[in-house]
């Protein structure tokens, strides 16, 4: 059979890199709940607080796990499927992940033993001050793949030479022009996808009659989040989008199917591109709409599709229905949020039926969201992996085709089997729910064993 | 231009290479020899002595990996391909094994699966990390800079001497670690392992310092050429002197010392190796200089690796010690 060895590792990326996003994405925004969580308790000294960072740092454990281990795959995947990639832009990438190896990954993992096994091994404080450097971990490994992914984007502070990025400016590498609006989009979209699952499975337990006293806590401050956070990260969305349009005028192109630059373009509600007819089939639209978007006025002009030649236009479905289903999403959110503060407000977020069975199966939503958002701007900058200097089909490793077909099978296999079996463990973690019982914290005598974190009281059996 | 950039940097991921192979060795170790556990209670016990430590050990190989990449891309991008398949086996071996650890704490029916996942994940990566070494050692095909060799260029017996030696080597370190970190069935049941497997890494690195000036003219002009040969003499020499020492130690019922005898063994088995390839990152044809990275990319990360890297061990340090003494049977997790 012949493999063409650059659509498999494409697809290779795409799909390790899409099931890794899912684990950090919730694992930053979990660790900033934990750790929010344990600051409380050690201020105010309630014990539910307590409970409830206990019970979310099992669920933490089996999440973080999981993003480690596919997270290892991708620092070596840039070698492996893409060294001229990685010969191309050595000199100013692969810094800025040396920098996440030294200033996140070692403090995550390090710290993170402390977090799960210390207990009743290290005083409290010393132990709320491990969940804090374990979330600043989590933040600091955003920080530098935005920085890198952002440089992708939109490169900036460097010069060719001999036919490889040569750095000049560290500073503009990193905060190069993309990257202030991309890393706190990133950042609230993985704390409001976690707190979409905090409320989801309070609202779960509250429809069982379980759990209530944490189960309200979890409601209030997932709605709490949500309310808030929600709007801002429209706002920062929104500025990112108009970024793009300055920095990858394609990209927003095919965002918002819009072929023709001569007329102000309308906002397109549904459509199905048709890329080889340059033009869109089945068109929903507002008049203006998008211009008014892009351009702040009703008849302003932007780059169309047909401005570029068709071997530098990015593919057209992906970002264009990516980037409805990620705003789509995004309204649910914050109408949750609002809705949610409303029905507190009125006390009634307990009791409110319809809105715990609604809020119950809203936990997927932001996952959906990010995948969706990073399906935008990634395929959104297609053909280039880095813009304007590099194509994608240029920057494959020098691979026979069947050793990349079997490489993506086993991907597939093991993280299909991986993926699971995660999702199901971390499911009979949240029906147990929060144990009732508390760890006597200070260990004065001599320290007691590690202890394993994902493994609850006694036995338990299947399906509890 | 800046020679010693160069020197210093491939100093610095040779560090990186040899933490991580003692530190997850040990890790992948417990894993290799979890089979052997007589009762799941002792297996427990096993697991819980690594836990809290796998995953900062595990982050040494993202530093050497991405140190390779930062310091010398072009190395990275010819040794990557070169060595596809054995990395890609490797990481996937590294993926069961990690998630094992918390898998198998919440499975209930499935708790033997992920027990045999744990153990078969720790023992593929370690037979493809040997693979990996014996891969590189033995040279890769380079033309126009790029890698030109076929995909199974690495299948050699060579290399799976080298990948049966890393299994045998971590197996060591983890039985050691055990006598270190454990008391009773388990450490007794380590230390009768301990023996045979020295024993075993003995033969395994004795081969592997025959074959390779026998195979290689580069490597046995490195070690025998006057007057290299007097200086190089002492590695051989107390590699021998420390072998028996471990023996003797293992003998007499020391806790602590066969480990670090171990690692001793592991830092002149890799010291060994280093002298026979030195210059060359990508023997036969690479060197450390033709392979750099631009000046200010080595030079900007040096600086992080001056400032950053003791503080890295600092706390690496601390975490070991807040769960230093014994893991008991029964206690532990709650």
């Amino acid at each position: 059979m012949d493999f063409d060895p650059v659509t498999l590792a494409r697809m290779q990326f795409a799909f390790t890199v899409s099931f890794h996003i899912i684990f950090p994405a919730f694992t930053i925004g979990l660790s900033a709940f934990i750790a929010t969580l344990e600051l409380i308790w050690l201020w105010t000294g309630k014990d539910v607080f307590h409970r409830l960072a206990r019970f979310w740092t099992k669920i933490f454990a089996v999440s973080f796990a999981m993003g480690v281990v596919s997270g290892i795959v991708l620092s070596y995947q840039f070698g492996t499927n893409w060294s001229r990639y990685a010969e191309f832009v050595g000199s100013v990438v692969a810094p800025l992940i040396g920098f996440e190896v030294l200033t996140a990954f070692f403090l995550e993992a390090t710290f993170l033993g402390i977090m799960l096994f210390g207990w009743n091994r290290v005083p409290p404080w010393l132990h709320v001050l491990s969940c804090c450097v374990v979330a600043f971990g989590t933040f600091m490994s955003a920080f530098w793949i935005l920085a890198a992914n952002s440089w992708m984007q939109t490169p900036a502070g460097f010069d060719i030479r001999s036919g490889a990025a040569y750095p000049l400016d560290w500073l503009e590498i990193i905060f190069n022009p993309s990257f202030h609006w991309r890393l706190p989009h990133m950042l609230l979209a993985a704390y409001l996808t976690t707190s979409l699952v905090v409320l989801s499975v309070g609202a779960r337990y509250l429809l069982a009659g379980k759990f209530k006293e944490e189960s309200k806590m979890m409601m209030v401050m997932g709605i709490g989040m949500l309310a808030i956070v929600g709007p801002i990260q429209a706002f920062v969305g929104d500025s990112h989008g108009l970024n793009t349009a300055h920095y990858q005028p394609a990209k927003i192109a095919a965002v918002e199917a819009h072929w023709d630059s001569s007329k102000p373009a309308p906002l397109v509600l549904f459509a199905w591109p048709d890329e080889k007819a340059e033009k869109n089939l089945f068109e929903i639209s507002i008049p203006h709409g998008a211009s008014l978007m892009i351009t702040h006025s009703l008849d302003g002009l932007f780059p169309g599709l047909k401005d570029f030649p068709p071997q530098d236009r990015p593919p057209v479905f992906g970002p264009f229905f990516g980037f409805r289903a990620m705003v789509g999403v995004g309204v649910v959110m914050i109408l949750l949020g609002w809705i949610g503060a409303w029905l507190i407000f009125k006390g009634r977020e307990t009791t409110t039926r319809w809105y715990l069975i609604v809020t119950s199966w809203a936990w997927p939503l932001g996952f959906i969201a990010i995948l969706s958002g990073w399906i935008v701007t990634e395929q959104g900058r297609q053909p280039w992996v880095v813009e304007g200097l590099l194509r994608t089909e240029d920057a494959m490793s020098p691979l026979a085709g069947w050793t990349v077909g079997l490489s993506l099978t086993l991907f597939v296999v093991v993280y299909a089997v991986i993926f699971a079996t995660g999702i199901h463990f971390m499911n009979r973690l949240i029906v147990r729910g929060p144990d009732q019982t508390l760890i006597q914290p200070p260990a004065r005598e001599r320290p007691t064993r590690p202890i394993a974190a994902a493994h609850g009281e006694g036995q338990m059996t299947p399906g509890t | 231009m800046e020679w010693y950039l160069p020197v210093i940097w491939g100093l610095i991921i040779g560090v990186a290479v040899i933490m991580y192979v003692v530190l997850d060795g040990f890790d992948l170790g417990i894993g290799i020899l979890f089979p052997f556990a007589k009762e799941e209670k002792e297996r427990d016990v096993m697991m819980n002595t690594v836990a809290p430590f796998w995953d900062g050990n595990e982050t040494w190989l993202i530093l050497g990996g991405g140190g390779l990449w930062v310091a010398f891309p072009k190395a990275y991008a010819v040794v990557m391909p070169a060595l596809y398949l054995p990395v890609i086996i490797m990481l996937l071996a590294l993926v069961f094994r990690g998630v094992a650890f918390e898998f198998r704490w919440v499975a209930a029916s499935s708790r033997r699966l992920w027990n045999f996942a744990f153990a078969a994940g720790s023992l593929v990566a370690a037979f493809f990390q040997g693979i990996i070494l014996g891969g590189l050692v033995q040279g890769i095909t380079v033309k126009d800079g790029a890698f030109a060799g076929g995909p199974l260029d690495w299948a050699t017996p060579f290399a799976l001497l080298c990948g049966v030696g890393v299994v045998v080597g971590y197996a060591l370190l983890g039985s050691t670690w055990l006598l270190v970190k454990t008391e009773g069935a388990v450490a007794d049941r380590a230390r009768s392992h301990a023996i045979p497997l020295l024993l075993a890494v003995v033969v395994l690195m004795g081969l592997v310092s025959l074959w390779t000036p026998l195979a290689f003219d580069r490597i046995a002009t490195r070690w025998f050429s006057r007057p290299n040969i007097f200086f190089l003499a002492p590695v051989p020499i107390i590699t021998a002197g420390l072998t028996y020492l471990v023996w003797h130690w293992l003998k007499t019922g020391r806790e602590m010392l066969p480990f670090f005898g171990t690692i001793g063994l592991f830092v002149l088995g890799f010291l060994g190796l280093a002298i026979s390839t030195f210059p060359y990152l990508v023997p036969p044809s690479l060197t450390v200089w033709q392979t750099a990275a631009a000046p200010p990319s080595q030079i900007l990360m040096l600086f992080g690796v001056i400032f950053l890297l003791p503080v890295v061990l600092g706390y690496i340090v601390f975490v070991y010690w807040i769960f230093r003494g014994k893991v008991r049977e029964g206690e532990g997790y709650h």
